[in-house]
This record gives structure tokens, sequence and C-alpha cells, in this order.
């Protein structure tokens, strides 16, 4: 799934400066399944605002509301009346659904309130680890399920380097605490797998064209097009 | 044996395909536009060792870039052995860069992946990682002896490299290092330093486990070695440089004799053991000494090694 | 309601510990003297709303700027419900459950814990002072430490001043809260909840 973070609430805050009415939209679908933007979080961070509004002595409208999904056109219409209503719109889905409401409704302004982060799984409740780089050519078939490209912090595609250390990278932030070494548990898995071999295989430059660095990506299934 | 058997003929090269012992050093380019410093570093290593590795944003940290200050070492007489990491640069920069680099003179060139920018001073820095160091040794190897950039196209003039790479005997999973060093190998490597030793029990186990698949055969391998100014630095190397395993002995050895000029004395007499403990070791074929911020020590430390005078090779 | 009568209720001898602690501490701030501060207590019915009984039936001393929410357990308490009840206009709220480990669903009271301790986190973000929400965990039995918590809370609060987006002067914020609360609240049992119908 997507998940994403709540911006910090000083820069959100910022952002509806100037603002007389502010609807403070979630997403019923990724960003609610990671706690950050669903309707319930979208109603917070609007009480939030209004109670840090109010102390300014400002005297502001604000709302919220929340679509299905915001990535999809159908599930925008579903909330298109109350958008109408307001000047400025504070999103709190993805990357995708803040765009997809921008361009809905265009030309109005439409805010980011989370950054989107990750490709994650739910490792445990309310912990997300980052599992995909949506890096357009899979090699995980090769690397016993595990990605490189994202879970090795210098995506290499013959790893591990020399800052393996029993099992962790050497990587270590105060956020990210101690992160595994995504070549050391392939490495294991292959071994357990018996297809340690694939660890000797010298594997060529990867393809970043297929990546973000080729331009912005396009999918076109012409079969699945309505008639 | 005729020059042009060489790959690209260079000192470093040619003492190591003599089978002579070869000793490497370390200079880490300033940071900042000062062009004495390197001036300096080479006038203090020059003689006392066969060629220095001039580092690339070490630890992720903005230096002169290692092209400038490898050109500057060798104008002052002592080749240098430029680094080049995967973390700066995209697969065109570095191969405009080794393009530029044989141009200006620079024949040896270590091949690393890079520490991570989060160690640095930059760590908001978007990290390349296009390749990683075993693609781009393939790559410069392809450049040398295909005359072909990696995308496959021709080019006329092939730059003459000795390609080096890096590994560390300490990192895990253990039994996989030395494999990785056959990926090196098989990739095109021509030599390889190993990070700092200080534990050489595991040291030599590495080379055990090298030697049985006969990689020492195929690929020169010098030992690395920093010789210690005190017990600070022994236990900072223990307790915060990544990859690096000093054993409690040589903490409690440079802790016992008192700082300042004792200690240095002791760190070079430990410096000069351990030389001599590793020339020993079958299919070592030199070492690199990393003498960081402390390249004075280095001629005394070659010269008690009984490593003088270095071989003056045609 | 058990917030209306249990001002005139005086401390009997025999609560000496509790009682010593009065005066409320409001004596010490005359900055916000006059300000009588209104607190939403969300109170389980297992525990802290059972004390407020026994602390009626104790015939304890509590203030009745506290005016309370029953909840089945304050493991239903979210994070929303908190703020709501600050933009409501109350000046303080605070969410009493069962001890730890004695919660009748198992771990609701520790749930309403993060759930406080996040709020004050958000709270801080708005530039409004975290004291302004607590968790506090008691057993039915403690009727004196009911009172003895309502006290120091109320205390608290006015020594914290009026909530910075409290409506208007005599405004209540207990009954909107009660209608936000909607099912979660349960009904007054307004017989067992006055010391004086006990």
């Amino acid at each position: 799934m997507i998940t994403a973070e709540r911006k910090p609430f000083d820069e959100i805050y910022a952002m509806t400066e100037g603002h007389d009415k502010v609807l403070v939209a979630g997403c019923d679908t990724c960003v609610a399944v990671c706690l950050t933007g669903g309707e319930k979080e979208a109603e917070i961070l609007a009480a939030e605002l209004r109670i840090k509004a109010k102390e300014d002595g400002r005297d502001v409208q604000i709302e919220h509301t929340a679509a299905i999904r915001q990535c999809e056109w159908e599930y925008l219409d579903a909330i298109a009346a109350k958008v109408e209503e307001y000047p400025a719109v504070l999103s709190m889905a993805c990357g995708i659904g803040i765009q997809s409401m921008a361009e809905k409704f265009a030309p109005k302004l439409v805010l980011p309130a989370v950054n989107t982060n990750m490709l994650g799984m739910p490792q445990e409740h309310a912990v997300w680890l980052e599992r995909c780089g949506a890096c357009g050519e899979c090699v995980i078939g090769d690397t016993a399920g595990i990605c490189p490209v994202v879970r090795c912090s210098k995506s290499l595609m013959n790893g591990p380097c020399g800052g393996s250390h029993d099992g962790k990278c050497e990587v270590t932030t105060p956020e990210k605490g101690d992160i595994d070494c995504a070549w050391a548990l392939i490495w294991d898995r292959l071994k357990a797998q018996g297809r340690e071999e694939l660890m000797l295989v010298n594997r060529p430059p990867k393809n970043w064209s297929k990546s973000s660095s080729g331009g912005p990506r396009k999918m076109v299934r012409e079969e699945a097009k309505p008639v | 044996m005729s020059a042009t058997q060489y790959k690209a003929g260079s000192n470093l090269e040619k003492i190591l395909s003599e089978g002579k012992f070869a000793v490497t050093g370390e200079c880490g380019p300033p940071k900042s536009a000062d062009g004495t410093v390197i001036e300096e570093k080479a006038k203090i290593l020059k003689g006392f060792v066969d060629a220095v590795n001039i580092t690339d944003n070490q630890t992720a940290v903005v230096r002169v870039c290692s092209m400038a200050s490898g050109l500057q070492a060798q104008q002052n007489g002592l080749e240098a052995i430029m680094q080049m990491t995967c973390r700066d640069r995209n697969r065109l920069a570095m191969q405009a860069d080794i393009l530029g680099a044989s141009i200006l003179g620079i024949k040896n060139i270590l091949c690393l992946t890079g520490d991570h920018m989060s160690f640095g001073n930059h760590p908001e820095a978007k990290g390349v990682h296009d390749l990683d160091a075993i693609n781009l040794i393939k790559m410069y190897k392809d450049m040398r002896d295909e005359k072909k950039f990696q995308c496959g196209d021709d080019m006329d003039v092939a730059p003459a490299l000795y390609i080096g790479c890096a590994e560390n005997p300490f990192g895990d999973p253990f039994e996989f290092r030395a494999l990785r060093l056959k990926k090196k190998v098989e990739a095109g490597a021509d030599f390889m330093q190993t990070q700092c030793i200080f534990n050489i029990p595991k040291f030599k186990k590495w080379m055990e486990e090298v030697r049985a698949i006969g990689l020492h055969k195929e690929i020169k391998i010098l030992a690395g070695l920093t010789p210690l100014k005190g017990v600070g630095a022994a236990k900072y190397m223990k307790n915060f440089v990544p990859g690096m395993d000093v054993p409690q002995e040589i903490v409690d050895r440079m802790a016992s004799v008192e700082k300042g000029p004792p200690a240095q004395a002791e760190g070079k007499k430990l410096a000069v053991e351990m030389i001599k403990e590793i020339a020993e070791i079958e299919g070592v074929a030199g070492v690199h000494l990393m003498a960081v911020e402390w390249e004075v020590a280095v001629p005394e430390i070659v010269e008690m090694a009984g490593l003088l005078p270095r071989p003056a090779v045609a | 309601m058990a917030d209306e009568p249990t001002a005139a209720v005086t401390a009997p001898a025999d609560t000496a510990a509790t009682a010593a602690q009065a005066p409320p501490a409001a004596a010490e701030l005359p900055a916000n003297e006059g300000f009588e501060p209104e607190i939403i207590v969300f109170a389980c019915h297992y525990c802290a709303y059972a004390a407020a009984d026994l602390a009626g039936s104790m015939r304890l001393q509590y203030p009745s700027n506290i005016r309370m929410i029953k909840l089945p357990c304050t493991g239903k308490l979210e994070v929303i419900h908190l703020l709501r009840a600050l933009e409501a206009g109350a000046d303080g709220v605070y969410a009493a459950g069962c001890l730890e480990g004695e919660c009748h669903y198992l771990k609701g009271n520790l749930w309403a814990k993060k759930r406080v301790g996040y709020v004050k986190k958000l709270l801080e973000e708005i530039g409004v002072d975290p004291g302004r929400v607590e968790m506090y965990n008691m057993s039915s039995a403690m009727g004196p430490q009911f009172a003895e918590t309502a006290r120091d809370f109320t205390a608290r609060i006015r020594g914290l001043g009026p909530n910075p987006v409290r409506p208007r002067a005599g405004f209540t914020a207990h009954e909107v809260v009660l209608k936000q609360m909607g099912d979660l609240a349960m009904p007054d049992d307004s017989a067992s909840d006055t010391p004086s119908g006990s």
C-alpha cells in the first residue's frame, strides 16, 4: 500500500493563512489504512486548525470531508458539491489523490497536508516498512523475494557492501533505528532455498530508464479500454 | 617484461607485477580550495610509498575532487590511485571522469560503492547509486579492454587503467566476503585494498578462504593498516567507524602507554609489528597504510618495517 | 447530576488524608480568581464513575466544575472526542479509567492512555497547554481518590486559566459534548451519582 505521514502542523497551518474557508479532505483508502489521512484524521486536523485559528483570532471556516478514494474521478464526484463550496482544500490523500483533486477541481487551490513516503507494508500494527520502489523492472525473483533497490540503502545489484554488520546496514538514523541489511537477508534466504549460487552471479547495471529516471511513466492496456 | 604488456604501466602495477611487496598510502584532499595540502602530503610520502590513494569525498564529506588532487599528487612526484565512488556520479559522469583522468595521466583507479550520504556533511543529498562497485569495475574493464562504453558504443582511444577495488574482510556475512572478492575479480579488478585490519587472526581466516578459491593468484591483495596515534583513536575506530573490528587487546595496549609521543611511538611500533606479521601471510602482495591525518608517521613506519628503499621500476 | 450538588458536600473528619489537601489550590492563584473552569470527565462506568458515586456516599467534597460523561470503557474514547470537548469550550478534559491491568476489556484504559498522550502532542502543536488533558486510573473503591483527582485537576486548570477558545461566559460545553458522543455515552444514573440521592 501507499503510505504517507502528516506534515508538521505549523506547515499545514501556514497554508491556511489568507483563506477564510478551508476544507480538509481525507481519503479512505491507503492513507486511512496507514492511519494518516482517512476521515478520522481529517476531522482531527480540522479540529486542530479550528482551535488554532480561534486562538489566533482568525475568522475562518474549516470543515472536513472524505472521499472513498481521491485518486479516482468517480469518487471525487461524490464530494464535488462540498469541495465546490471551499476556495482552498487541504488534501490528506497520497500524492496521487492530491493531484487528482487538483486536476478535477482545477484551478481550485488544492494543498498537500501529508508527505507521501513509500510503498510499504504494515510489519506490525502501526509500523510500516518500505518494500517496493516501483523501479519498473523487478529483480526479486533472483534475490529471494527481497528488494535490493529500496531495501539496500545503496540500491546495490551486487551486495552486500562492506558496511553490513550482524545483519544490519551501516546506515542508522535516530528516526529509523537499525535497518536490516537487505543483502544479508538475501544471502540467508537464498541459502535456505538452496539457491546461493545466485549471489555469485555478477548482475549487470540496472536499467533505470524503467524507473522515474526515464521520465513520467504511462501504462496503457488497449484490450481493456472501453469499446 | 616489456612495457606494452602492462594494462596501464603504472608504478604500482609494475611493482605488483614483478612480485615486489608494495606499499601504498592515502591522502585525503582538503575541504577547501587550498592548493597546498596535497603538495605538502605528497612531499611527506614521496619515496616512501609506491602510490597514494586520493580519496573521493571520503565519509561523504565534500573535499577537493579526487581527479584534481590526484593530478596534483602526480605533479609532485607521487603516483595517484584515484578513488571513485558510485555515490556521487552516474555512469555518464564516471565514464567521462575516467577518460579525463586518463588524459591527465592518472592510471590507477579504485572503484568503491562509497560511504552513505547519511554519514557526511550533506545528509540531504540524493545518492546516485546508478551502478554498484562491481558494475563500475566491469565498466572500466570494458572501456580499457574492449574499447567500449557501458552502453556498448565503441571508442577510439581506450583509457589505460590499473583497476582496483576494496573489500572488507570484517564485513558480514563473513562466509560471503571472499566470494564477493571473487565477483570483483570476475568483473575485472587487478588489485584490491582491504579495510583497516586490526584483527589479524580474523584477517588470516579470511585469507584462508581467499586462497581456498585461488583468488590470491588472480588479484593483488594489499592489506590495509591504520597506525594508531593513541588510545582515543583506537576507541573511536572500535566504537564509531562502521565496518571496523578492533580487538580489545589493541585498545588495552594503546591505553598502557602515556598520551602524546609515547603513545605515538607505540602506535608506530604496533603498525610495524602488524606489517611484519601480515607480510608473512601467503597471498598478501603489499600493505596499504591509511595514516588518517598522520601522514608524517608513514616514512618512519615504512623504514622500521624494513621496506626501504622503495623499488625503482622501469 | 453528578456535577451539580457535590460542591456543597463537606468532607467528614474520617477522610482526613484527603481532606487535609483541601482547600483547593485556587486560593493560591489569585490571577484567575473568579474563574470557574468547566471540566469534562470521561469516566469508565466500571471504576471512576462508581468511585464518584462512592465519593458522594462518603460525602467527600470535590468541585462542581467536574462534569461527567459515562463510557462503557475509556477504550471507547477517541482522539477526536477529547479535541471536540476542548473545541466546545471545556477548559480541561480528563479520562478516568480502571487501574492498569484491571480493565474489564483488558486494555481499554491503556489505549485511552496512549490517545490522551497523543492529544497532548497535538495540543502542543497548536499552542494549547497539554496539561488541559489528562489520564487518571482508579478503582470503584477509590472514592477519596476520585475526589482528590477532581480537586487537583480543577486546581491545575484554574491555574492555566480559561480555554483560549472558550466560546463565551456562561456557556457550558458538557451538553454539546454529550450530544457529540451520541450512543457512546451511557445514560446517567442520576439516582446514584448524586451524593444527596444515596
